[in-house]
This record gives structure tokens, sequence and C-alpha cells, in this order.
């Protein structure tokens, strides 16, 4: 509560414009009167009374398949971000409490994977794997996007570990998982939160680049996926605005928000750029 | 004479709806040519004091009353603005953990350059140069030291380089804020003849240093100002205060400084008891009063008066009763 | 020292960090022995390796050479069981009384995880080892168990760390610049209470420190520590009267004198 009531106001008006958006996506598909894959009116219906926001070339409801598209960039967003940051803190925690040939070795892992581009990997896993199914795709991207996490994590780690408190805890017979959970992980709990917004809001657009270039989930709606089909039926230069510019404004106010959400809870973790100091 | 003097000063931090009063009613005076020494325990608020008579105060400190002039010129103490134009020249900050108050990826010729630049845009490199090694060599420090990063220099050097840019514009006044604390009694030692030296070359005209260390003081102060819960409960000559306090804090304080001197081991000195006031409420009486063995009923309740005498001041209840007995009797 | 009064002895203990041409002798070659019922005081400016000698001792660190003995028994290279043994018996109270406690917890939980080397304890006689060793600091036990660190003073946190150490009764305290961080004041408190703890439990202590005051004031012995290694030890009068090294010597001469006329 207290953390919620130090967010600056930008950082509260993201946060809104965030959870109505994940709301839209929860409950817009139990309100909808149709799948998103119903084919309703005529193709490249303007947006009006009938459909709020017009039709795609089939005669799909846009209105239909953003809250549905919404509901999956949202559920392999937190998929990914999940699995990412859990991989993560697991790998970049050991490294640094551990040190030694452990470090050097999950280290080394860590900065190939940076150096590999995750989109050719992705790339690589969509086309290798037979079922494109919404999870496996978050899980795909949570399996790609944890080196930076993990890299971060364990710098932190490496200096908390020399805090007289890890010390006193060895000393009264501490082993190293209980001093991991007990000692460093909630002083890291601001910073891992930090962390897997940043994951979240890049899951959500590698779900977006992969469903642009066709390697989408199938059999379902997804931000990306509309666009894909958007620059596909070249709507773009038909002038059927709605339907490509739709999933882009989504998108972007879903990652801006997150962005900002993650800046303020900068000032909100970080002492130093509070405003006001505390009196020495 | 006077070279600064801050008169009535009252200040607080403020932290969402508590205030925290860090300085009640300080007032100092620094004459030309001396070393004023400030010595308190932590939060007894001098630091802050240190803050506001280098005219760099945190962003989150009220100055509620006093006054402070400094060099012949009063200062406004609400208008921030105008303090830029004094800071570095008039009077300048000697940090704490000089150390590490080094930007480590710049010579210091640049560092020195733009110090100096600050002051006067106008200025040529090459002047700068030429003031900035003449200083350096004042310091006994190479000409080499201008093309030198921080981490090429030996602890030593890099507090004299340190003490060197604090000093390059001649500032009338050096407030040293705790320079020592980090430091080793080796170093602390080249540190305190290094200031002296500062003051009889007449490079500044006087420093206040802020420091813990009370036995440190006896050493380089001229006169020594002793605080507690933001105010300023003793002042006079380093040797009077020294030989024989007149504040009770004072005495306690110095009590219990532990020095090595041969023949002293086995006497068992005691601490004293309790712990200093919380300053989120402003104090009527005596902040000592609950820790002192000599208080007296009027201590809680009204403020001291200021006992001045023999160019020394203390603010002790017990002390203005025996002086007016004296007078009386 | 006779064999019965020797509580440690350390033979020949070195710490290298870091590898070939950039490698430092943090501690290089150490001797030392600490009696039953003493306080040694380690003293050293920084960098001379004492902390690191102090780490070695407390077994939180491997050394890369030498040996200890614990009461006639070598514990230089031992497994996690016999480090909690070890651990019974040695304790320790560190420089920076706010970095020293978790500070999202409560002070008595902190305590009480220490008593997790106890196991064969039951929960009222675990309660009690709390309530006593906080009264044996002059800290209340009711009032400070439920506080979180921040909301104490800097010397009672001190305090409270020595008691967190006092529970397990340990013969040996190693306390590493346990003093540097207070003031004046709660400083010479936390100093008699380390007295108090020799000369009514017979407790050993190892007070590591960089300020000769302290160690003359509280020590019985002296052992001083340049570059890694002990260049002079003694009785704390004949160190400071009698200074036989150079090292000694001029650090005598830097410390600062209260200059009292007369």
């Amino acid at each position: 509560m207290k953390t919620l009531k130090a967010l600056p106001p930008r950082g509260t008006i993201a946060a809104a414009v965030f959870l109505a958006i994940v709301l839209a996506g929860l409950i817009g598909p139990l309100l909808a009167p149709a799948g998103p894959g119903a084919l309703l009116g005529t193709s490249f219906t303007p947006p009006g009374s009938e459909f709020l926001l017009g039709t795609d070339h089939l005669g799909r409801s846009v209105g239909i398949q953003l809250v549905h598209g919404i509901r999956t960039s949202i559920y392999i967003g937190l998929l990914a971000g999940i699995t990412g940051t859990l991989i993560g803190v697991a790998f970049g925690t050991l490294a640094g409490y551990r040190g030694g040939v452990l470090d050097e070795i999950l280290m080394g892992l860590t900065n190939i994977m940076i150096t590999v581009p995750a989109i050719i990997v992705l790339l690589l896993l969509s086309i290798s794997l037979d079922t494109r199914s919404v999870t496996v795709m978050g899980l795909c991207i949570g399996f790609v996007s944890w080196p930076w996490t993990a890299r971060a994590v364990r710098s932190q780690i490496a200096s908390l570990r020399e805090r007289e408190h890890v010390d006193i805890a060895r000393l009264s017979g501490s082993g190293t998982m209980r001093i991991i959970n007990v000692e460093l992980l909630p002083y890291m709990m601001s910073y891992i939160v930090m962390a897997f917004v940043i994951q979240l809001y890049g899951a959500i657009l590698a779900e977006a680049a992969l469903s642009l270039l066709g390697l989408g989930p199938s059999g379902t709606a997804s931000l990306g996926v509309m666009l894909h089909w958007a620059i596909a039926w070249e709507s773009v230069r038909g002038g059927q605005w709605w339907v490509f510019l739709t999933p882009t404004v989504f998108i972007t106010a879903i990652t801006f928000s997150l962005l900002l959400v993650q800046s303020s809870l900068d000032t909100v973790f970080n002492p130093r750029l509070r405003v006001g100091k505390a009196a020495r | 004479m006077t070279l600064a003097r801050i008169n009535d000063l009252a200040a607080h931090y403020t932290a969402g709806d508590t205030n925290h009063h860090a300085l009640d009613g300080v007032s100092l005076d620094i004459a030309p040519g001396q070393i004023l020494g400030v010595v308190g325990e932590s939060g007894c608020g001098k630091s802050t004091m240190a803050s506001v008579l280098s005219l760099n105060p945190g962003p989150s400190l009220r100055i509620t009353s006093g006054t402070m002039t400094i060099d012949g010129t009063e200062v406004d103490l609400a208008d921030t603005e105008s303090h830029r134009r004094l800071r570095g020249g008039t009077v300048a900050l000697l940090p704490q953990g000089a150390l590490n108050a080094l930007n480590p990826t710049r010579r210091v010729g640049a560092l020195a350059y733009d110090i100096l630049a600050a002051g006067d845009k106008r200025i040529k490199r090459a002047e700068a140069m030429e003031r900035t090694a003449s200083r350096l060599e004042a310091l006994d420090l190479p000409p080499r030291v201008l093309r030198s990063y921080p981490h090429q220099l030996s602890g030593g050097m890099r507090q004299r380089v340190v003490t060197a840019l604090a000093t390059l514009r001649n500032p009338r006044l050096l407030v040293a804020d705790e320079p020592s604390s980090a430091l080793d009694v080796s170093s602390q030692r080249l540190l305190v003849d290094l200031l002296r030296r500062l003051v009889s070359d007449g490079l500044v005209d006087g420093i206040v240093f802020i420091t813990h260390d009370v036995a440190l003081l006896s050493e380089l102060a001229d006169r020594i100002a002793v605080m507690y819960a933001g105010r300023v409960v003793e002042e006079a000559p380093s040797r009077a205060l020294v030989d024989e306090p007149h504040h009770p804090y004072s005495q306690a304080l110095l009590a219990s400084v532990l020095v090595p001197e041969p023949g002293t081991r086995g006497r068992r000195v005691t601490g004293i008891p309790g712990s200093p006031p919380d300053l989120k409420v402003p104090i009527a009486g005596c902040p000592f009063a609950p820790r002192c063995d000599h208080a007296l009923e009027v201590c809680e309740q009204v403020r001291p008066p200021r006992n001045a005498a023999d160019a020394r001041v203390d603010a002790c209840w017990k002390n203005a009763e025996t002086e007016e007995a004296l007078h009386v009797g | 020292m006779s064999a019965e009064t020797e509580l440690l002895r350390a033979e020949g203990l070195t710490k290298v960090f870091g590898r070939g041409k950039d490698a430092v002798r943090a501690v290089d070659g150490v001797d030392l022995a600490l009696a039953q019922g003493e306080i040694t005081a380690l003293v050293g400016q920084s960098g001379s390796g004492k902390s690191t000698l102090g780490r070695l001792l407390l077994r939180l660190l491997d050394p890369d050479g030498g040996r200890i003995t614990f009461g006639g028994k070598d514990v230089t290279v031992s497994r996690r069981a016999a480090r909690r043994d070890y651990w019974r018996e040695v304790q320790a109270v560190f420089q920076d009384p706010y970095a020293a406690f978790h500070q999202y917890r409560k002070v008595g939980s902190t305590l009480s995880a220490a008593l997790r080397l106890l196991p064969d304890e039951s929960a009222a006689s675990r309660k009690a080892r709390v309530a006593a060793s906080l009264e044996a600091v002059g800290l209340d036990p009711a009032e400070t168990i439920a506080k979180l660190p921040h909301e104490l003073s800097g010397g009672q946190r001190q305090r409270a760390m020595i008691a967190r150490a006092l529970m397990l009764q340990p013969r040996l305290l190693i306390a590493d610049e346990a003093t540097s961080m207070l003031d004046a004041s709660a400083r010479v408190t936390v100093l008699n209470l380390l007295a108090d703890l020799r000369d009514e439990r017979g407790m050993s202590v190892l007070f590591v420190t960089h300020d000769l005051g302290q160690a003359y004031y509280l020590a019985d012995r002296i052992l001083v520590m340049h570059r890694g290694r002990i260049v002079e030890s003694g009785a704390a009068e004949q160190v400071v009267a009698e200074p036989e090294h150079d090292y000694t010597r001029s650090l005598l001469a830097d410390v600062p004198k209260l200059h009292r006329t007369g």
C-alpha cells in the first residue's frame, strides 16, 4: 500500500491504463457476441454502429479480435515474463552467491545467450516446433529472454553477499539455500519486480514481432497476428486504417504504460531518486 | 574582526508530516587566521551546520531563522541562487571521504580547469594549469600530478590534491566536513599539518573543521565548539575546553576519549547513560538534561542562558547559577 | 603460554587474494595464540590484513596455508557440520551495526536464528536464553525483540549483536572493529561490556581495531599487524610504553592525544 502511495502521478496513470487494457482483455471476450474467427459481415466494413471497430478482410469483427488479442498477448507476456524472471533470478543468484567455477560456467552460458540474437532463436524454435500454441510461444520467449536479468541479478547478489548480515547468518549455521531465500532475495525484491516488468514488456513486443513475421500462434487472435493480416492484405495502402491502427495503438499503449510504471517504480524503490531526503 | 559569523541559526528537515529539528539557535564566529573545530556525536547537527556554512544545504532543509555574514557581506540564506556566486570562491567545502571525491575518469588538470572556469569563464587553459601547478607545488606535489588520473596517486597524495582543488580559487573560508573520518592515523596526521599550513601560508583565511574526534581537534583547532542536539552547548579556546570543560556534556565527551598514554591503563571510564533526544519535537529546556547528573528542575523547562566569560561561552543552568551566586556573594 | 590456558593457536596462517602478478598476500604467515579468559587486541591500519585474519579465524574464509587449532583440535579444514560445532564456541560481532541486521526482520528473529546451532534446546529454554543474554547486555528483552533494527540506536544494536553471540555462550568472541562506528560515549559502554564478559564469564575476546587508544584501554595483550604480518606482540602496557618495532612507534606518534596542560 505504501508503495502505491509513493508512486508518482505519471506512474499511477500508466498503471491505470495498463490495468484497464488488461481488464478489457479479461472481460471483453466474455461479453463478445461471437468468437474472434466468426465471419460476421462484409469485408472491410468501416467502424460504425454495427461494428464498433469495423471488420477485417474476412469480415471478422476487429473489436472482438482486439479483446481476444489483448488476452493472448498479456497471457504470453506473463508466461514469458515469469519464466524469464525465474530462470534469470535463479542463474544470477547461484552465480553471484557461489562464485568461482559455477559463476564462470553460468555467466559463460549467459554471455553466449546474449550474443545470439533472441529473434533468431525464436524463429528457429517456432519453425522447428510442431505445435504453435500460445503457451509454447510464451515459454519460448521466456527461455530466450532471461540473460539480462541473470547478469543484473548476479552483480547485485555479488555485492549483497559481502554484507555483514550474511556473515552473521553463516555464523548462525544457515546453509546456502536459507541464506539466498532469507538474507538475499528479500533485499532483491524491488529489483526483481522491476526486472519482471521489463521482461513482460519485452515479451509482448517479441510476440508482436514474431506474429508479424507470420510465426504467431495458430488458431487464436493476438495483437501481432492482427498486424500480420493487416499488412498481408495491404490495409495500409488500401486505406482501411482501423484494421492496422487498432493493434498498433494497443501494443504501443501496453508497452508505453509498462515502461512508465517501471520508471516510476524506480523512484519508489531507489531512495536516492525519492524527493526529499531523510534527516541525518 | 570576524571572517564569518552565523547568528541564531535554526533549520529543520521535512520528511512527510514530521520535521526533524536539526539546528536550534546556533551561533558561531570565525576570526581571520583561525581554525574553529566543531565536535559532536552523530545526529547532533554538525553536518547540517557545515552544509549551511558552505552554502550547500540539502534540498529538504528549511532554514527558519538566522543570519550569516561572510567576509563582511550578509548572505541571504533563503535565496540559494545567490549562493552559487560565493561557492568555491568565497567559501569552499572539503568533503567527507576526500579519497573518493575525485572523478576517476578525468585527469587532475581537467578537474582543476573546470573549477577555475566555474569562477571565471574566460580563463585560458594555460593560465589555469599554471595557477594549479603553483598551488600543487605549495602543497609539495610535483607538476606531473596535473596529468595524472586519481587512481595513479597514493592515498596521501590524493588527500592533498583534493585539498589543493578545494582551495584553488583562494576561498576565504574552508569548511571541512569530517575529512578525517575514513583516514588512518598517519594520514590524519598529514591532513592536520596540511590544514595548519593552509592557514599559516595565507592560502585560506579560516577553517571550520567538523569531526567527532575531540582529541584530533585538540591538536588542530584554535577554538572548539561542542554541539549537542542541534545546539552549540559550549565554545571555548581549545586548551581551555580540554583542560576545564564547563558544560556537563563536554565533560562527559572528554571523559570518554581513550588515548594510549602509558600508565593510564586500568582506570574505568563510564559512557553517558541514555541516548540523545528525539529531534522530531522541539525541546523547551536543555536537551542534555535527561542524561545529566547535575540536572536541576529548571533544566527541563527553560532554555539555558548563554554564560559568556573569559572568551568562552556555555549554555548550562548550573553554571549560570554558580556565577550568579559568585556575584551575589 | 602454558598449554592449559591456550584456547586458539594459528601457525603460518596465509591468505592470498588474486593470482599471478596481482596476488596480494593479505595474511602472510601469521603465528598467534589466544589465551582463555584474556582480551587480545589486533591493531592495524586499513589494509593491514587484520579483518582477513579475523575472518580466517572465524572460519568464514579458507586459508591458503598454515593451520588453526582450537582447544587442541585442528580445525583448519572442516566440513559444514564441524563448522557448526566450531561456531558454537567462536562467535563474532562486526563493524557495521546497521548492516549486521537483516533490515526487514525483527531483532528477536535475527537473535533466535543463531539458536539453530543448538538443535536440542526446547522452545522455552531458547526463549529464556534470548531474554537472559539481552538482559546481560543491558537491554530490555521484551521491548528489544519486537523492534526492527532501525528502531534501535547504533550502540543498542551493537549490544544486541553481542547478546546474539552470548546466547551460544561461546569461549571466544571475535569483535571486528565492533566499536569503530559508534559515538565515543556509546563506545565506552560496549568496551566495558566486553571487559565484564571477560571478568565474569572468563570469555576470551579478540578485539580487532585500528584504534590503539581503545586497544590499550580494553586489552590485556596487543598484537600489531602491518602488511599481513604481526610485527609486535606483548602485554598492552609494554607495547604502548616500550614499543619495539618502528611501525608501532610511528603508529603511537600519530595517534592524536588530548593536549592537557600539566
